[in-house]
């Protein structure tokens, strides 16, 4: 069985015997051995608690320390390393939970545009092993290696395992690796061994996953694992055992798709065109705001924000989503129409203002406004014949913009809006 | 919980007569009786009936409140923008008034033989309304009368008449430019104000979406002067126009900053303005555009129909191509081909220098809808806003943006 070193990526074939212990070129004990090794070739790379881990490289004395990244008492966990993760503490918990878990962890806010520019560094990386790659997150890609194994020298396997040490020692952050035939199987892979990880599943999939709990898979939440036990499963390996008539009998028309994905099938190509995702921008307040002046001021830094994000991605607003969550948990959200699409944060915030005036009453503990439909850039803001304001406007961002390029972001900004 | 309460009517709101009685009905009896024939029951319903929200959640909007007195029926309807109340002879009366749906009971009269005879009998309170007609026989629930909103038209500054035949011609050629974008509200009626055109007092009504822009005049009315700029909103501006359809003659306007009233024949629509500032739309009017293309109007929509079928969505551009007495329309679609057709100088006169230049295939044919004979183009250059007018009538002029090509 092929068994590959990720220490020296050497490929190594012992006919007969596996090899276990050290790797003989380089005595590495990184080895990892299978059957598929050297013909797998979708990836699936995954960064190890991402913006943790790019806090820590920054600062070296918090490499053994808890480190949770998130916003201020009120906010939620956005990211935390594995030293937190140990006392509990897991993503998109409430910070005061995590606190809870973890008093003596160090609390840094998200600085995304920092996490960006590593990210893009990464995917750069990613983009010189084969033109496939598919980024599904900020710090999560799948790539397709199929066919560059006479470029690189190397199998898939090998090149991926090169790829990890390069993004370590050049970014310095971890990644893990899922190898499989399709995407899926790819994803549940990289899951299997982290941090720092590299998995394989491959003809053994369905008996790899057959013992794990339904929630592992994903598209199955916890509504799902509930309905699922009702009906006596909680396995994957029960769940692909039905046949599809079955399937669709006792769970409808998802049924055997549902089978299909616990048996770790997957057609979906990796496609390499950007998906379009949602622009957004949110903020929890640390303490409730009913105020529609003071709203209005939170959501402004929103505006710009949102403004920033559609004018770095190259795309403009048609419509908006305004979001409000009240103290009492409940989520309100508005979709605002827009004359024209629109990057600018002026605009943004002229349009959500008066609907944050309209839902004003109970007590909110969070503002966020979204793009509601993505549309190319080139398409904002041109103004119309009875608004000769948008492209003056427009001009002024490109000033400003320039400006904070050259100088800081802090170096300009717009006055008082209300 | 049924409340009977005295009915005061105003005189906008909804008097037996439409002309200026102030009179309040205080002598309020219980029962209410009338005979009508079909034909005149059914016109004043279906006019009112356009008035009620079609969708609306305050249950008394979707009623109409009938009235006798002395002799005469009003039907009036509000959706608390717009009233509108029409006055129909009646045979037999007893003074009195209940409300009762719309819908049905238009779908009601409707539904009867032609020369029928209707009955109406409402014995007071809460009783049903008894509809008779023939061997028909229906009982109405009712609300009462007093639940029924009063659009108070306040004090009216300013009354002029206008003949039937210009209000439609200002309304049919703005109507089309409205904008339906909430959130430029201002934009969302027709402004109609008084004006100076070379030198004479002018009538004038503008409308625009951004996009395209049309301005129409008439000669001042006697008693326009001074009237204060008003924006009419959509709905009642089309309400108005379906009125208008069986009334000749002269139309009373009455006018404040906050309400517009109109008495065609035997209905009067009052409407609430819109509340807000219009644009100041001269300054996107081009002058100056001395690049002329005119071209027959006829041949010109037809061509645009025909070039812009290539393309099932109505944003692609038709792109007009001109040179010398030459115009050539022609579309794209990455889907579908192409399609392009040529006017020459039997259809087309044109001296500049040559241009291109793109607009929206719908935004042409609205604009040419309301243009007989030739069809006058005037250009700045490919990217600036044209203006469109018929030949040889200051009376109306287009403007429209054009899409990148």
């Amino acid at each position: 069985m092929p068994t590959l070193c990720r220490d020296c990526d050497a490929v190594l074939i012992q006919p007969g015997a596996e090899l276990s212990g050290a790797c003989p070129q380089c005595g590495g004990r990184r080895l990892i051995s299978h059957a598929e090794l050297g013909t797998l070739a979708i990836a699936h790379i995954d960064c190890d608690a991402f913006f943790a881990s790019v806090e820590k490289r920054d600062r070296p004395e918090l490499r053994d320390r808890p480190v949770i990244v998130g916003g201020g008492t009120r906010g939620v966990v956005a990211a935390c390393c594995y030293v937190a993760r140990l006392s509990g503490v897991r993503s998109a918990m409430p910070m005061f939970k995590a606190l809870k878990l973890c008093p003596d962890a160090t609390v840094i806010r998200p600085d995304l545009s920092k996490y960006g520019a590593v990210a893009r560094e990464i995917r750069d990386m990613m983009q010189r092993l084969t033109p496939l790659v598919q980024p599904l997150s900020i710090d999560e890609a799948a790539l397709d290696l199929a066919g560059t194994e006479a470029l690189h020298g190397a199998p898939p396997a090998a090149v991926l395992s090169r790829f990890a040490r390069d993004v370590e020692t050049n970014v310095g952050v971890t990644v893990s690796i899922g190898l499989a035939a399709n995407r899926l199987r790819a994803k549940l892979a990289a899951e299997r061994d982290k941090p720092r990880g590299f998995a394989i599943l491959g003809a053994d999939t369905a008996a790899v996953l057959a013992p794990e709990p339904l929630g592992t898979l994903p598209g199955i939440g916890p509504a799902l694992v509930r309905k699922l036990a009702g009906l006596g499963m909680t396995r994957i390996g029960q769940l692909a055992a039905l046949d599809p008539r079955t399937a669709r009998q006792r769970l409808g028309d998802d049924g055997p798709s549902l089978v299909a994905r616990a048996r770790g099938e997957d057609n979906r190509r990796v496609n390499p065109v950007r998906e379009t995702k949602s622009i957004s921008a949110e903020t929890t307040f640390a303490h409730d705001i009913t105020d529609p002046v003071l709203l209005g001021r939170a959501l402004w830094p929103l505006c710009e924000k949102l403004g920033r994000r559609l004018r770095a991605e190259q795309f403009a607003a048609a419509a908006l989503v305004l979001k409000l969550k009240t103290a009492r948990f409940e989520t309100h959200t508005h979709a605002v129409r827009l004359t024209a699409p629109t990057q600018l944060p002026e605009t943004i915030f002229e349009a959500a203002k008066p609907i944050v005036h309209q839902a004003a009453g109970p007590a909110f503990r969070l503002i966020g406004i979204g793009a509601a439909r993505l549309v190319p850039a080139n398409l904002a803001d041109h103004g119309d014949l009875m608004d000769q304001e948008s492209p003056r406007r427009a001009a002024r961002q490109q000033a400003m913009d320039t400006i904070r390029a050259k100088f800081g972001a802090d170096i300009i900004r717009r006055g008082t809006v209300e | 919980m049924m409340v009977r309460a005295v009915l005061f009517m105003t005189d906008l709101g909804y008097a037996t007569k439409p002309a200026d009685s102030d009179a309040r009905q205080d002598d309020w009896k219980d029962r209410m009786k009338l005979k009508a024939d079909r034909a005149t029951l059914l016109k004043a319903l279906a006019h009112v009936q356009n008035v009620v929200e079609k969708r609306n959640t305050i249950p008394i909007l979707a009623n109409v409140l009938l009235s006798v007195k002395e002799g005469r029926l009003t039907i009036a309807a509000t959706d608390l923008e717009i009233a509108l109340i029409e006055d129909v002879p009646v045979e037999a009366a007893q003074d009195g008034s209940v409300t009762a749906p719309a819908a049905t009971l238009y779908e009601i009269v409707r539904r009867q033989p032609e020369h029928a005879q209707v009955e109406l009998d409402h014995p007071g309170g809460d009783a049903p309304l008894a509809l008779r007609a023939g061997r028909y026989a229906t009982k109405l629930v009712v609300l009462p009368t007093d639940e029924f909103p009063k659009l108070d038209a306040g004090k009216l500054s300013h009354r002029f008449s206008i003949p039937a035949q210009a209000l439609r011609g200002l309304i049919d050629r703005t109507r089309f430019a409205i904008s339906t974008e909430e959130t430029r509200y201002y934009l969302n009626g027709i402004y109609v104000h008084a004006a100076e055109s070379d030198g004479a007092a002018v009538l004038r009504a503008v409308a625009t979406d951004g996009h395209r822009l049309a301005r129409v005049e008439e000669p001042l009315p006697d008693g326009a002067a001074g009237m204060p700029g008003v924006i009419i909103p959509r709905k009642t501006v089309n309400e108005i126009r379906k009125l208008l359809e069986d009334v000749t003659g002269e139309i009373a306007i009455a006018l404040s900053e906050t309400r517009i009233q109109f008495t065609l024949d035997t209905m009067r629509m009052t409407s609430k303005l819109i509340d807000g500032t219009y644009p100041d739309y001269s300054k996107v009017i081009p002058v100056g555009n001395d690049k002329i293309l005119r071209v027959d109007t006829n041949d010109f929509s037809n061509a645009v129909a025909r070039v812009s079928a290539i393309t099932a969505e109505r944003h692609k551009p038709v792109k007009l191509s001109v040179a010398r007495d030459l115009l050539v329309l022609s579309a794209t679609s990455p889907d579908q081909g192409t399609a392009s057709e040529e006017l020459d100088g039997e259809q087309v006169e044109y001296s500049s220098t040559p241009l291109e230049i793109g607009f929206q295939a719908r935004y042409l044919n609205d604009v040419t809808e309301q243009i007989k004979g030739h069809v006058e183009f005037c250009f700045a250059d490919g990217a600036a806003p044209t203006l469109v007018r018929a030949a040889g009538d200051q009376s109306a002029i287009f403007v429209l943006m054009p899409m990148r090509v």
